[in-house]
């Protein structure tokens, strides 16, 4: 039950910021400095909510690493948002299978 | 009439095509993610069918997962989802003249990132129609994405599930770093963001601060000092 309000919650939330300004706003914004902060808030927030949160989205933080890194340069080559995450899961992967067998032989 | 109607729903339904087939990857990475931090799939798909936002959600499973509270929740996806706000204007300049409070009402459920580019790269006026059907597969994707990365997450191994969770973080690599080559403001606010989300993370006297709060609080402090620095001279499209 808490759950589902939790879910109601957030449904409000993101709609009614979608439909306010969409339904009754007809000009446009004014203020540059507004407009400007508009603009960064998602490129500050995803990027507040990637690092470091990202290290430790498994057990291991440095296949995490391995799999950011992966990221961070197909992303810079201007991959596409699927190549892009499917690249960092394989890092991911492939790191934690090189350290198995490392851990096997050693 | 009707027939002009079907070829606008049906002009923005395979224009939606590139962008469903995104969010049906990109979601079950969402799904995945719900369900490492411990929610039941329905809960993950609720959210999905009803959200249709990914970084708002991953916020709020974050915040759900760590035992927040509602207002923490209510503030985090009012920042995170205020860029909505700013589209929405800038989408109304675009509108077809019949496009009515009703159709307002209903179409702004699909605003989001995506679909909004594409809407606004149209030459021609947006129509409720071409809204609804550009809406159909990215809300379809979304929704059956999360369905089924979260019923993966409930049947893979272990390892696995961990590894795919790093998808969703992967795509907010591939979305924030293009325009940091090109754009120093961006450049310059996701540096801040991330020495503060890391300053809150790692300093021990921060690191009482909520996960959503301490989201608000990077993007906030981060967009108003870069906006203060590098202020944008146009409305981007």
């Amino acid at each position: 039950m808490k759950i589902f309000i939790y879910i109601a919650v957030m449904a409000l939330v993101t709609y009614l910021i979608r439909v306010i300004p969409f339904a009754a706003v007809r000009g446009k914004i004014r203020s540059q400095y507004l407009r400007s902060v508009l603009f960064y808030v998602p490129y500050s927030v995803l990027a507040a909510m990637t690092v470091p949160a990202i290290f430790y989205c498994t057990d291991d933080p440095l296949a995490c690493a391995v799999g950011f890194a992966v990221a961070v340069l197909l992303a810079f080559l201007r991959k596409s948002l699927i190549t892009v995450a499917l690249a960092a899961v394989a890092g991911v992967l492939s790191t934690e299978g090189i350290l198995a067998l490392l851990g096997m032989f050693s | 009439m009707a027939g002009k109607i079907r070829s606008a729903y049906l002009r923005g339904f395979k224009d939606g095509l590139p962008t469903g087939l995104g969010y049906l990857s990109v979601s079950f990475g969402f799904g995945i993610l719900a369900v490492n931090l411990g929610l039941s799939v329905a809960a993950a798909v609720g959210i999905s069918a009803t959200n249709l936002t990914s970084a708002g959600q991953v916020a709020g499973v974050r915040i759900i997962a760590a035992g927040g509270t509602l207002a923490e929740i209510v503030m985090a996806l009012f920042v995170i989802n205020l860029r909505y706000a700013l589209m929405g204007v800038s989408l109304t300049q675009k509108l077809a003249p019949g496009y009515t409070l009703g159709h307002r009402i209903l179409s702004s459920f699909f605003l989001t990132d995506e679909i909004f580019a594409v809407a606004s790269a149209n030459q021609e006026p947006v129509t409720p129609a071409y809204m609804y059907g550009l809406g159909t597969l990215p809300f379809i994707g979304w929704s059956l994405g999360t369905l089924l990365g979260a019923a993966a997450g409930e049947i893979l191994p272990p390892l696995v599930t961990a590894a795919l969770g790093i998808a969703i973080y992967g795509m907010f690599v591939a979305i924030v770093v293009p325009p940091m080559k090109v754009d120093r403001g961006v450049l310059l606010a996701v540096t801040i963001a991330i020495l503060l989300s890391c300053a809150i993370y790692y300093l021990p006297f921060l690191s009482f601060i909520p996960d959503g709060i301490a989201m608000i609080v990077c993007a906030l402090v981060s967009s108003c000092i870069v906006a203060a620095l590098r202020p944008v001279r146009e409305v981007e499209e």
